[in-house]
C-alpha cells in the first residue's frame, strides 16, 4: 500500500494539471464566495430572519465542487484515456489497492485545498460581510471559526468537497471514461436542486432534500435555522458520503471483475 | 539540351472534398458510436421522465372553508376574452347601458386599508386597519360585458402610485397623467363608449380633458354594466430560501375611493345604482369586501382584489413540466465534447484532417451534425413531455396556466433550439480546450451554474438577474410563457421563473457565446498543430 501511495502521488505531483485544478479550486471557491458576500446586502431597519452569514460566505463551494469534480474524475478517466491503467495494474495487480490508494491520495490533496478555500471564503466574508450591513448590532457578529456553527460550516464544507471528489473519482471508475464521468457527477450535483424548484408538493420537496447529495450534504452549511432544515447538518453530510461510499463499492468491484 | 520534368497530378477529382462529402462524414461518425446513441436515447428518457416526476409530484386540493371536505382540484380561475388566466375580484357599484353612453366623476380621495384576517371565524366579517393605498390599487370607472369574471371590459382609473391609466381586457394598459388624487388636486375621469369604441378621458379641472387612451373591445354586446369601480391587490412580501426557492406571503387590502359630480349621459338604464362584489362567492356580498355609500351625485366605493392577469399563484406554468432540459443538456453537451475531443484521444483528428484539410468545414460539419441531431432529439423529447407532464399535472388537480398556441410552440420548439445551440457551444469548448473532462465542466459549469445561483436565492435579485443576461443561462428565457406585467406588483425575479431578458433577446445571448466560442475554436484550429 505504501508504494502505491508513493506512486499514486508521483502521477499527480509531476503533471501540470492537478495542480493548476486545485489552485483553480481554490481560487474559485474564494471568488464566488466574495462576489455573493459583497452582493448581499442589508437594509439598515435589520436583516432578513433567515439570512446565513456562514453559508453566503460558503456558496462558493458551488463552483469549487466541479472542478474538484474533474480533478478526481482525471485521476483515473486520464489512465484510461492515456492506456496508462494497463501498466498500473500491471504492476499493481492488486487492484482495490490501487483504487485505495487513488482514493487517499485524491481526499488528501483536497482536504488540503478545500481546507484553504474555506477559511479564505470565511476570511473574506468576515472583511465583507459587516461593510454591508451585517454588523454586531444587527446581530452578526463577524464570523469566526472559534463560533460552533461556523466552525461546522467552515469544516464541513471541506469533508463535503472531499465527499464529492470520492464521489467522482467512483463515478470515474465506474464508467471508465473523463467526459461521461463528469457529466454524470455534474448531473447529479446541480439536477436534483433544479428538480427541487419545479416540484410543488411538500413532502416529495423534503425526500428529495433529503436524498440528493448536493443538498443534503451542503446542509453542513447551515448555521441559521438549523431545525427546520428537511435533514440534519451531520446527517446530510452522511448521505452524500453514503453516495460516495456506494459508488467506490461499486467502483471497486467493477475494477476487480471487469477487464482493463 | 533541357529536359522539363511535370510534377504528379493526382487523377481524383478535387471535387471530392466537399462540404456534403465532410457532412457525411461527420454525420456516419456520430450514427455509428453505439454509445453516442444509447445516450441520445438516455437524453430523451430524462426529459420524459423529470416531467413526468414534475407531474406525479404536485398535488392540488382545496376546501370551500372548515368543515367542508378537501377535493382534488384547484380554486375557479377566471380565464379573460382572450383565454389568459386572470384576476376578476373587486367593488362594482353599476348600471346597464344600451347602446353609447358616457359617465363622468370626480375622484376625490382614496383610501388604503389593510384587510385583518380572523383566523378562529374566517367566515365572519373581517376588520380592517389603516394603511397605506397600494401602488397599484386602483379606482375609477368601468365598462364591463357583464358581471362575470373574466368577461371584456375597459376601464379608466387612478391608481395609488402608478397616475391615471386605462385600462382594458386585463392585460392592456396605457398610462395616462401622474400624480395620485387627495381633496386638493381631484381628478376628473370621463368613459365613452360609442359602439364597441371606449375612449377614457381625464381632467385636472373637468374642462380641460385629455384623452389617456382608444380602445375596441370587438364583439362587445348592446347592452353592458357601466358604472364605478375599486379594488386593492394582494400585498406581497417575498422571502426566499436556498435551495427551496422563495415562498410569498402577505394579506388582502382595500381602497376606498371617494367620487362626486357622478353624472350620466346617453343609453343608461334609469333607477338606483346596484353594488356587486364581481368574482366573490355567494355567502359573501358586497358589504363585507367593501361597498358603497350614496348620497346624491357623491358616492363612496370600497373594495378588495384585483382586475389584472394572474401569472403566478394559481398553478403551474407549462415550461415547469420541463425541469428535465438540465438532464438532456448534460447529455448533450457531454456528447458535442466528444464529438471532438474523442478524435483528439484517439489521433483520428489527425485522419479527419488530412482526409479534409479545410479545417474550418471540418468544425462547420460537426457543428451542423451535433445541432441538428440535438435539436431533433429534443424536440421529441420536449414535444411528448409537455403534453404528457401537463395531462398528469391536471389529473392531479393543479391548474396549468393556458397560453396560446404559439408561445407553446415557442417554448417546445425554443427548448430544443436552446439544447442544440448548447451542444455547439459544447463543441466549440471542446475544440478550444482538446480535453474531455475539462470542457464539459466549463460548459456544465456556464449554463448551469448561473442558472442555480439565480433561481435558487443564493443571490439576491440584482445580481441575480444579471446573470440571467450576460451568461449562457439567459438562454432558458426562451421558455418563460407567462409574461411580466408592468402592472402587477409582483415579484418578477428570476426564482419565480421571470427573466430579465424576452425570450429571444435570451436565447441570442446564449448563441452569441457559441457563436464566440465556435469562432475561437475555428481559429485556434487552424492555427494549431494536431
Amino acid at each position: 500500500m505504501r508504494s502505491a501511495l508513493h506512486a499514486e502521488w508521483t502521477k499527480l505531483r509531476t503533471v501540470p494539471g492537478p495542480g493548476a485544478l486545485l489552485v483553480a479550486a481554490v481560487a474559485l471557491t474564494v471568488a464566488l464566495g466574495t462576489v455573493v458576500a459583497a452582493t448581499l446586502t442589508c437594509p439598515a431597519q435589520g436583516c432578513a430572519a433567515n439570512l446565513d452569514a456562514a453559508k453566503t460566505s460558503l456558496s462558493g463551494v458551488q463552483l469549487g465542487q466541479a472542478v474538484i469534480a474533474v480533478l478526481a474524475v482525471l485521476a483515473v478517466g486520464g489512465e484510461y484515456s492515456t492506456g496508462m491503467i494497463r501498466t498500473t495494474l500491471t504492476a499493481m495487480p492488486r487492484r482495490a489497492t490501487v483504487l485505495a490508494a487513488k482514493a487517499v491520495t485524491v481526499t488528501g490533496l483536497v482536504l488540503v485545498a478545500g481546507a484553504v478555500a474555506a477559511l479564505g471564503s470565511v476570511l473574506a466574508g468576515r472583511l465583507i460581510l459587516p461593510g454591508n450591513g451585517l454588523t454586531p448590532e444587527h446581530g452578526y457578529p463577524p464570523l469566526s471559526l472559534t463560533d460552533g456553527p461556523t466552525l461546522r460550516a467552515a469544516g464541513g464544507s471541506v469533508l463535503y468537497l472531499a465527499l464529492i471528489g470520492l464521489l467522482s473519482l467512483s463515478v470515474a471508475t465506474i464508467v471508465r471514461d473523463s467526459a461521461a464521468a463528469i457529466g454524470l457527477v455534474l448531473g447529479v450535483l446541480y439536477l436534483f436542486p433544479i428538480v427541487l424548484h419545479v416540484i410543488s408538493d411538500p413532502d416529495w420537496q423534503r425526500h428529495l432534500q433529503q436524498i440528493a447529495p448536493s443538498n443534503a450534504g451542503l446542509a453542513i452549511q447551515t448555521t441559521v435555522g438549523v431545525p427546520d432544515l428537511p435533514i440534519g447538518p451531520w446527517a446530510g453530510l452522511g448521505v452524500l458520503a453514503a453516495w460516495a461510499a456506494g459508488a467506490l463499492l461499486v467502483g471497486g468491484l467493477l475494477l476487480r471483475l471487469r477487464d482493463t | 539540351m533541357t529536359a522539363t520534368a511535370t510534377s504528379h497530378r493526382s487523377a481524383v477529382e478535387s471535387g471530392r472534398a466537399g462540404f456534403g462529402q465532410v457532412l457525411r462524414a461527420e454525420w456516419t461518425k456520430f450514427r455509428t458510436v453505439r454509445g453516442w446513441l444509447i445516450a441520445t436515447a438516455v437524453a430523451v428518457l430524462i426529459m420524459v421522465a423529470l416531467g413526468w416526476l414534475t407531474g406525479v409530484g404536485s398535488h392540488s386540493s382545496y376546501d370551500n372553508g372548515p368543515g367542508t371536505p378537501t377535493v382534488t382540484g384547484h380554486p375557479y380561475v377566471p380565464l379573460g376574452p382572450d383565454g389568459e388566466a386572470v384576476n376578476d375580484r373587486f367593488s362594482l357599484v353599476h348600471r346597464s347601458l344600451a347602446g353609447d353612453g358616457s359617465i363622468t366623476a370626480r375622484l376625490t380621495s382614496l383610501t388604503g386599508a389593510q384587510v385583518l384576517l380572523n383566523h378562529d371565524d374566517p367566515s365572519a366579517p373581517s376588520e380592517t386597519e389603516p394603511a397605506p393605498v397600494q401602488p397599484w390599487a386602483k379606482a375609477g370607472l368601468i365598462v364591463k360585458e357583464n358581471t362575470k369574471q373574466g368577461s371584456a371590459y375597459a376601464a379608466i382609473m387612478v391608481t395609488g402610485e402608478h397616475g391615471v391609466r386605462m385600462q382594458y381586457n386585463f392585460t392592456g394598459d396605457k398610462a395616462g397623467p401622474t400624480g395620485t388624487v387627495s381633496a386638493g388636486s381631484p381628478r376628473w375621469l370621463r368613459l365613452t363608449r360609442t359602439g364597441d369604441t371606449l375612449t377614457g378621458y381625464a381632467s385636472p379641472d373637468g374642462t380641460n380633458w385629455t384623452t389617456v387612451g382608444t380602445v375596441r373591445l370587438a364583439g362587445l354586446p348592446s347592452t353592458v354594466q357601466a358604472g364605478l369601480f375599486a379594488a386593492s391587490p394582494v400585498v406581497e412580501n417575498v422571502s426566499q430560501h436556498l435551495g427551496g426557492g422563495g415562498r410569498v406571503t402577505g394579506g388582502k387590502s382595500q381602497l376606498t375611493a371617494g367620487f362626486d359630480n357622478l353624472t350620466t349621459a346617453g343609453g343608461f338604464a334609469g333607477g338606483d345604482w346596484t353594488g356587486t362584489a364581481v368574482g366573490s362567492d355567494d355567502a359573501q356580498g358586497l358589504d363585507q369586501r367593501g361597498g358603497f355609500q350614496q348620497d346624491g351625485d357623491t358616492m363612496s366605493v370600497s373594495g378588495s382584489g384585483d382586475i389584472a392577469p394572474d401569472v403566478a399563484g394559481s398553478g403551474d406554468a407549462m415550461e415547469q413540466t420541463l425541469a428535465g432540459v438540465f438532464g438532456t443538456l448534460t447529455v448533450m453537451v457531454v456528447l458535442g465534447v466528444l464529438f471532438i475531443t474523442g478524435e483528439y484521444r484517439r489521433g483520428m483528428i489527425r485522419t479527419s484532417l488530412a482526409a479534409s484539410p479545410r479545417r474550418g468545414r471540418v468544425l462547420a460539419a460537426k457543428a451542423l451534425v451535433i445541432g441538428a441531431v440535438t435539436f431533433v432529439v429534443s424536440l421529441v423529447a420536449t414535444a411528448v413531455t409537455v403534453p404528457l407532464a401537463e395531462h398528469i399535472l391536471r389529473g392531479n388537480g393543479n391548474f396549468v396556466y393556458p397560453v396560446t398556441g404559439l408561445t407553446q410552440l415557442r417554448v417546445i420548439v425554443g427548448t430544443a433550439a436552446l439544447l442544440a445551440v448548447a451542444s455547439v457551444l459544447a463543441l466549440a469548448v471542446g475544440t478550444i480546450m482538446r480535453r474531455s473532462a475539462g470542457a464539459v465542466a466549463t460548459v456544465i459549469v456556464l449554463i448551469v451554474l448561473p442558472y442555480i445561483l439565480a433561481i435558487a436565492g443564493v443571490l439576491p435579485p440584482g445580481p441575480s438577474q444579471w446573470l440571467l443576461r450576460i451568461t449562457p443561462a439567459a438562454g432558458f428565457a426562451i421558455q418563460q410563457s407567462l409574461p411580466a406585467y408592468p402592472q402587477l406588483s409582483r415579484a418578477f425575479t428570476p426564482a419565480f421563473g421571470f427573466y430579465p431578458l424576452a425570450p429571444w433577446a435570451g436565447f441570442a445571448v446564449l448563441c452569441g457565446w457559441a457563436a464566440l466560442a465556435l469562432a475561437a475554436a475555428g481559429y485556434l484550429l487552424r492555427r494549431r498543430d494536431v
